[in-house]
């Protein structure tokens, strides 16, 4: 007998924003233990959540992504249930009335497209951290992540391979981080996934009791914990066991699944609509704000970087990995930069800085670096002084105009100094002029870079070569 | 007929007012013009906490060193010739549910027994601008769940009035307080009647303004979508200056309303004639001890005299309001006390065993057996398979009941109640008869479901030796009873309803602040 798996998943993302989704906290990661925390996020007596009216835009660009409905009235409810990681011993989430109902999302299998059905897509506070140290009878709390802004994607039980399973979140995660809906820093945990799955005789149409695997942060755990489970659930029919409804950790390390609780054990969470918060009310000219600030797919990107700046299909591909590397180097071109140079740039001399490119950015602004290269352009400085300059530039927050102006590095271009230098250097290397004058060009070199040494490498080559050109015929 | 009040008032003035009897308004006037200092006016009422607290235990904690130091630092402002704003240097005594910074907030429990927040309430934090000093916080219910403030962890509260009967609650430490002398002006918080009860039980003023016009912040929730903070004090005008302090929006609670705050002061000195108000029939059925019943007709005669219009109208759906009220709070009650788990403040259990046991015996050890049984209540009407027969049919009735209140506020300005069946009773005699309890709020509950304005004035006065149904009114010497009346308004009309209480005010007196060392 051939058994077909059915799998849905529930993804949660958390979203990029600035503060927490209740109160003015940072969702900085990494920060020390308890150091982004207020009486909101404590969950002290008689404080209250007040909405970041952000989380609610960016799961809105999710929406018009996915082709989500955004509901014009929604509600957030209290999900109640105790443990050391929730302050106020509920989270708020959303339960009956969720911002987006629906939504589809199209990936892109060797067997055409397909489509994963989304059943929502709720906002929701994430939980803190507990610490727990080897050989301490007590554990640790840290509150820095609780109220960091989520988002819950709830799928279709639509999944009938590993394959799409991986292709999914690739493609879903590609969506998040263009639509600057989450960072989608997987180490730091910003997405994090569980799979709901169950198997049924090839034939009958009625789904078998499924089982959940909780709380897997990266997609290959994703895929072997679902191809682990399926095989454990075939197992167990195929031997005239029955399958029992219970919730399952994945253990990535040892590749092993061991249950976490069963039916009888699963909360009751009481779900109730959260008195402490008004609903949030979508007008259509919200969404449509929220729409015309969509910024561009991975696939736009490349697109208008091979069609319309004639870049190489390389640069594109490479440009367009990073939304915040393409949106440098568009904002280059936009402020006049030549897209091949500006490509040049941002693809050598911007990534070998290995500095993350929106710490760069505000060092470097893209039009900066497009001034930097029309002082390459019009002769003002040479092309190695320009690479000094940008790394002046990308050290200091200097203008270019500003290091050009105060270090004088600017090329000596005069036609009289040059000449004086190059006469010079004629007279004090008789040899070389004569080896030149027998036929060996490749001399030149050596005349052009005897005057670069004592311009220290202002002077502009084309002219030096022209003059000794000159001189020497 | 209510004249002996006004006898002994003018008696007590003849014979010289102490500062701790005076109102806000003159105390704060008396003060910016130099004639006391507020170190004296703190004093006074320091006094006369530790003449009177043995026998009225209004207070759970007095803040003597910390008021002084304020007083000081005001009278030095006045000094310099600062403003110190209309409640300058004016004592008040805080509900212990209410967050202020730097001081224990207990909520009445023993959960919270040694709890120092490092915040202040949006009211706080008004009232300080505003120049008032805090005395103390005084006693509630645990959690404000309770109606006669019994339920407190550290002892209940005792009526001035007659020190054998309740105060009412779940504010009962504040109306004790002011019937006491022991402060100028309090807050309180009223969730199903905790303001306007216990200011009915011990003769003084207090309002439950509209849901939303002040700000929940630093609340410690009861019931959040029922929740009000408002100001008990001695007189109606008072009440106005306090409400005219605290209300606004504030950006902190979500559910605050961002309305103006009218001039509540100013509505005080219109005539209520040309109002009309309505009688509704429903609250003057069986259960209503017939004194109430008359203290609170009487009420409406004398506004009749000042050419208010009386009518009689109709709630259809008030019985439903206790049933509807007890599912609607504890389930948002068996929520809002989740947080109470011992991990990052508060009680915690000793040496517990593991996690759940740490969490069960920290709950079981902190919170007092009414608490237990709401948050029971609440978490069964929420559990599956429940929620859709109690927790959504009782938001069904609260719509039911708002409609009642708004389709009777179109044909009447405003709607005049008793606020309590009975007057105060002995101490001790319902606490373990909750349901008998509950029906204590029976005239109020209603008002918080519709979200709606209530404003209490002390009407009379009761012989509580008397058995029920014999009491003669009015014309009482002091020790017996007093009674309120409640006025309910239109969503955030407390204007309204200011204005006729005010008017009643003019005729009946406020009730003089209890002499002696209680009885």
């Amino acid at each position: 007998m051939k058994y077909l798996p059915t799998v849905g998943l529930e993804i949660h993302s958390h979203l990029a924003t600035e503060t927490k989704i209740f109160c003015g906290c940072s969702t900085g990661f990494g920060g020390e233990p308890n150091s982004h925390s207020c009486p909101v996020c404590l969950g002290m007596p008689g404080v209250l959540p007040v909405l970041n009216r952000r989380t609610v835009e960016l799961a809105m660009r999710l929406a018009l992504r996915v082709g989500g409905e955004i509901r014009h009235r929604s509600y957030f409810a209290r999900k109640n249930y105790f443990y050391p990681d929730l302050p106020k011993g509920y989270q708020i989430s959303m339960f009956e009335y969720p911002l987006i109902r629906g939504g589809c999302l199209e990936v892109d299998t060797p067997g055409g497209t397909k489509f994963i059905r989304l059943n929502r897509i709720h906002l929701e506070e994430d939980a803190g951290k507990l610490i727990h140290q080897e050989g301490h009878a007590d554990s640790y709390f840290d509150v820095n992540r609780c109220g960091v802004p989520l988002v819950e994607i709830v799928t279709e039980p639509d999944f009938e391979s590993l394959d799409d399973i991986s292709r999914f979140l690739n493609r879903l995660k590609e969506i998040l981080v263009f639509s600057g809906v989450s960072r989608g820093n997987m180490e730091q945990g910003d997405i994090r996934v569980d799979a709901n799955i169950s198997i049924r005789p090839e034939g009958q149409k009625e789904l078998g009791t499924r089982t959940e695997i909780k709380n897997m942060n990266s997609f290959a755990n994703v895929v072997s914990a679902v191809s682990y489970e399926i095989d454990r659930q075939t197992g167990i029919v195929e031997t005239g066991g029955t399958v029992v409804q219970e919730t399952l950790l994945y253990d990535a390390d040892n590749d092993r699944i061991s249950p976490m609780r069963s039916k009888e054990e699963a909360h009751d969470y009481r779900y109730f609509p959260e008195p402490d918060l008004v609903p949030i009310v979508v007008s259509e000219e919200w969404i449509e704000r929220v729409r015309s600030e969509l910024p561009p797919l991975k696939d736009e990107f490349i697109n208008r970087f091979k069609v319309e700046y004639m870049l190489p299909d390389y640069d594109s591909e490479t440009l367009a990995a990073s939304p915040d590397v393409a949106v440098y180097l568009d904002d280059m071109v936009k402020a006049g930069g030549d897209p091949k140079k500006s490509s040049n740039w941002v693809l050598g001399k911007v990534l070998e800085t290995k500095i993350d490119i929106n710490e760069f950015r505000k060092n470097v602004p893209p039009d900066e670096l497009v001034k930097l290269q029309e002082f390459t352009d019009d002769g003002t400085i040479s092309g190695s002084i320009a690479k000094m300059v940008f790394d002046d530039m990308a050290a200091t927050g200097k203008s270019a105009d500003v290091i050009i102006k105060s270090s004088g590095l600017t090329q000596i271009s005069n036609r009289d100094e040059l000449e004086k230098l190059a006469r010079g250097i004629i007279e004090a290397n008789p040899k070389e002029v004569e080896k030149y004058r027998a036929g060996k060009k490749q001399v030149m070199g050596f005349f052009v870079g005897q005057v670069m040494k004592l311009t220290k490498g202002k002077a502009n080559p084309q002219e030096v070569n022209a003059i000794f050109r000159e001189l020497l015929s | 007929m209510h004249v002996p009040i006004n006898t002994v008032l003018k008696q007590r003035k003849a014979e010289g007012v102490e500062l701790y009897e005076m109102t806000a308004q003159d105390l704060a006037k008396t003060i910016r013009k130099g004639k006391v200092s507020a170190v004296e006016a703190v004093t006074s009422v320091l006094t006369r906490i530790e003449q009177m607290e043995p026998s009225v235990n209004a207070y759970i904690t007095v803040m003597a060193d910390e008021a002084l130091a304020r007083a000081r630092e005001l009278d030095n402002r006045t000094a310099r010739g600062e403003d110190i704003g209309p409640l300058g240097g004016v004592p008040m005594g805080i509900k212990d549910c209410i967050i202020l910074g730097g001081a224990r907030t207990t909520a009445g429990s023993r959960i919270l027994e040694h709890f120092i927040p490092p915040y202040d309430a949006h009211v706080i934090e008004r009232l300080r601008d505003a120049g008032a000093v805090f005395v103390g916080k005084t006693n509630t219910d645990e959690f404000a769940m309770g109606s006669t403030a019994e339920t407190s962890y550290f002892g209940p509260p005792k009526n001035p009035h007659n020190t054998g009967m309740v105060t009412g609650g779940s504010s009962g430490g504040s109306g004790a307080a002011l019937a006491a002398g022991e402060c100028i002006a309090a807050l309180g918080s009223d969730t199903g009647g905790s303001i306007r009860q216990p200011a009915s039980f011990c003769g003084v003023v207090g309002i439950k303004p509209t849901y939303g016009r002040v700000s929940r912040y630093g609340l410690i929730a009861y019931a959040s979508s029922l929740d009000q903070i408002g100001p008990m004090t001695r007189t109606v005008k008072d009440a106005a200056l306090v409400l005219s302090v605290i209300a606004g929006h504030d950006r902190r609670d979500s559910t605050s309303l961002d309305e103006p705050v009218p001039d509540y002061i100013a509505e005080l000195d219109h005539e209520p004639r040309g109002l009309k108000i309505g009688l509704p029939r429903e609250y003057f059925g069986e259960g209503l001890d017939p004194a109430v019943k008359r203290i609170t007709l009487a009420a409406a005669d004398t506004l009749a005299g000042d050419g208010v219009e009386i009518v009689d109208i109709s709630l259809p759906h008030t019985g439903y309001a206790i049933p509807a009220y007890y599912l609607l709070a504890t389930a948002e009650a068996s929520a809002n006390l989740e947080r109470y788990d011992g991990v990052r403040y508060g009680h915690r259990t000793k040496n517990p065993a593991n996690l759940y046991e740490m969490f069960a015996r920290t709950r079981s050890e902190g919170f007092g057996a009414e608490v237990k049984r709401r948050i029971m209540l609440g978490t069964y009407c929420l559990s599956a398979g429940y929620y859709d027969a109690y927790y959504r049919k009782a938001q069904k009735v609260r719509r039911l009941i708002k409609d009642d209140f708004d389709c009777a506020l179109k044909t009447v300005d405003a709607i005049l109640a008793p606020v309590s069946p009975t007057p105060a009773f002995p101490l001790g005699s319902k606490i373990n008869d909750p349901l008998q309890m509950y029906l204590a709020d029976i005239y109020t509950i209603s008002l918080n479901l519709a979200g709606l304005p209530g404003l209490t004035v002390p009407a009379g006065k009761i012989n509580g030796s008397l058995p029920v149904g014999d009491h003669p009114v009015g014309d009482h010497p002091v020790g017996d009873l007093p009674v309120g009346v409640q006025f309910m308004g239109r969503i955030l009309e407390e204007g309204t309803l200011f204005r006729l209480g005010a008017a009643l005010e003019r005729h009946i007196g406020r009730f003089p602040v209890v002499r002696g060392e209680g009885s």
